[in-house]
């Protein structure tokens, strides 16, 4: 498939925005349980906001994935039969319950009504990882998504970058969390890391169902393409091809399999023992590059059987 | 049974003419959905939409090979994938006559669904924004209009050499059923269990098998014409009973 970039950010921007705000409630729930101190004034509800901001960048990144934005509010009609359709809106309803649970900490700290609406909140971010990976996972030609493994890794990639972003923010505004914060991301990372080599592992071994021979129903050993109906290009040779070499595939999966995993961890390591949050945000940073690497990646590795239909021009 | 209209397709008697592309085109370009865009129509990288396509495939090695001409367009499966990813419901199986259709005015352009067509036999529209594809000339097979013998898909309408049939593959005595029953039609990547409503009739070889008895004379059993014996000579001829 051809990577939109659209979806590449919609997907990375909502999933650290989901995992910023687990890592909020976790914060909350720990502190409840007595592992840790509450964390002083604004903490909860600046955080909902960077929550947001991640969140909204995500929503409006997914505009541009639509060539008609103004009818975008029908896409919630076909809940039933569309994970789109549930993500379109599971997303919003994320983002109410984040706000609220921000705005409950604002207002009135930590009680009651902050624990529900987390729980909630976590519900509904839990469920939006379950929509976005279904999205992909929910197609079957395209073999290497049809798998639990796209939803395991969509979520943990998201867990993952969230929870670092959230140890940059314990270090900027409450360093007694930050050693806790940092255990937690690296438990993420290093899940994810272990459930992204064993889709690539599983990638690796799929043999395509569909062949020429299904293509047109002749069964004949040698099929060769002539002629694909037209000279120019077209959407179906556009849409469905990354147009990049294997070098430059297997380079692009080298660099995030490097900036998602081990840089990160390392520089959670030097930023949690020198306790520098800058440190730690450009952990985040370098992470969240390696995160749009591997989205890329996700994409253009994604074999469509309708390019058996377009292997030759004429 | 509900009726499932649809293509049969004769591989074995297309010749790759294209002249189901350049009408199909012409009459869906021109109809009140709109024009299907084209893009450099003249220039050195034409692309536009089209909602069907002659491409050529080459079985065999040569001196050995056969070239099969394959026309490619919407199959309006009976379980379509295309359908139920659609956010919006713009795409739709109509349930009076089985016809996938797009609605190009809930469309929002988020190409979910051409993702979700194993056959790629969907195209967006790069100027209108909204995905397209064959509509069976929905436009033009209900047109009480038009005399009742050009109530058919414009492709249909073009072929020279009749090798696109129309009908309802669901009405066992049609002649699109019994096209495919007679002569082996197949469905398109049946892996995938989208069963197609189009079918594809496979390329035959003709040929005459001529039987022993059937070089020799049955009425002459005993080769009698071979045992005339040949006339002497000197026998008279016709020439020495003839003048000129």
């Amino acid at each position: 498939m051809r990577p939109a970039f659209s979806v590449i950010f919609l997907t990375t921007l909502i999933g650290a925005g989901q995992g910023l705000f687990i890592a909020l409630y976790v914060t909350e729930l720990g502190a409840l349980l007595g592992a840790w101190a509450v964390p002083p004034g604004p903490y909860f509800a600046l955080g909902c906001a960077l929550s947001l901001v991640l969140l909204g960048g995500g929503l409006l990144a997914s505009f541009f994935h639509l060539g008609r934005p103004e009818r975008a509010w029908r896409s919630a009609a076909m809940w039933r039969t569309s994970w789109l359709s549930r993500e379109v809106i599971a997303l919003p309803a994320f983002m109410a319950a984040v706000a609220a649970f921000g705005l409950a900490h604002y207002l009135r700290g930590a009680g009651d009504l902050t624990l529900a609406l987390g729980a909630a909140g976590l519900a509904l971010g839990l469920l939006l990882f379950v929509c976005t990976g279904m999205i992909y996972a929910c197609l079957p030609f395209l073999q290497e998504w049809h798998t639990p493994l796209t939803i395991i890794n969509y979520t943990l990639f998201g867990c993952a970058s969230g929870f670092l972003l959230g140890t940059v923010w314990a270090a900027a505004h409450a360093p007694a969390l930050v050693t806790a914060s940092a255990l937690w991301t690296a438990a993420f990372t290093l899940a994810a890391l272990v459930t992204r080599l064993a889709s690539l592992a599983r990638n690796a071994r799929l043999k395509p169902k569909s062949t020429l021979q299904t293509a047109i129903g002749v069964k004949h050993p040698r099929i060769a393409q002539k002629s694909e109906g037209f000279m120019g290009g077209s959407f179906n040779t556009r849409e469905f091809f990354h147009a990049r070499s294997f070098a430059s595939l297997r380079a692009v999966k080298w660099a995030f399999l490097l900036l998602v995993f081990p840089v990160p961890l390392t520089l959670l390591a030097a930023g949690v023992a020198l306790s520098s949050w800058p440190v730690l945000a450009l952990a985040f940073a370098l992470q969240y590059l390696g995160l749009l690497a591997e989205r890329w990646y996700f994409f253009a590795q994604a074999r469509h059987p309708q390019n058996l239909y377009y292997q030759a021009i004429s | 049974m509900s009726k499932q209209l649809a293509l049969v397709i004769d591989l074995n008697v297309c010749v790759g003419c294209h002249a189901c592309v350049t009408s199909c085109k012409e009459w869906n370009t021109s109809g009140e959905a709109g024009s299907l865009s084209d893009d450099n129509p003249y220039g050195r990288d034409p692309t536009g939409t089209f909602f069907n396509r002659v491409q050529t495939f080459e079985v065999g090695e040569f001196p050995n090979t056969q070239t099969v001409h394959f026309p490619k367009s919407c199959l309006h499966c009976e379980d379509p994938p295309c359908v139920p990813v659609c956010p919006t419901g713009a795409s739709y199986k109509r349930a009076e006559d089985g016809i996938v259709l797009v609605d190009y005015d809930k469309c929002i352009g988020c190409k979910y669904c051409a993702w979700a067509c194993p056959y790629g036999a969907r195209e967006i529209d790069e100027h209108q924004k909204v995905m397209k594809k064959c509509t069976l000339c929905v436009d033009r097979i209900y047109d009480e209009l038009l005399p009742p013998a050009d109530r058919q898909p414009a492709c249909v309408m073009a072929c020279p050499t009749s090798a696109r049939l129309f009908g309802d593959v669901h009405d066992p005595e049609s002649a699109v059923s019994q096209a495919i029953r007679d002569s082996g039609g197949y469905a398109l990547m049946p892996e995938w269990g989208t069963h197609p409503a189009n079918h594809y009739l496979p390329r035959r070889k003709t040929e005459i098998t001529l039987h022993r008895d059937e070089l020799e004379r049955v009425d002459n059993p005993l080769k009698i014409d071979g045992k005339l014996p040949k006339p002497d000579i000197r026998a008279p001829s016709l020439d020495d009973s003839t003048s000129w």
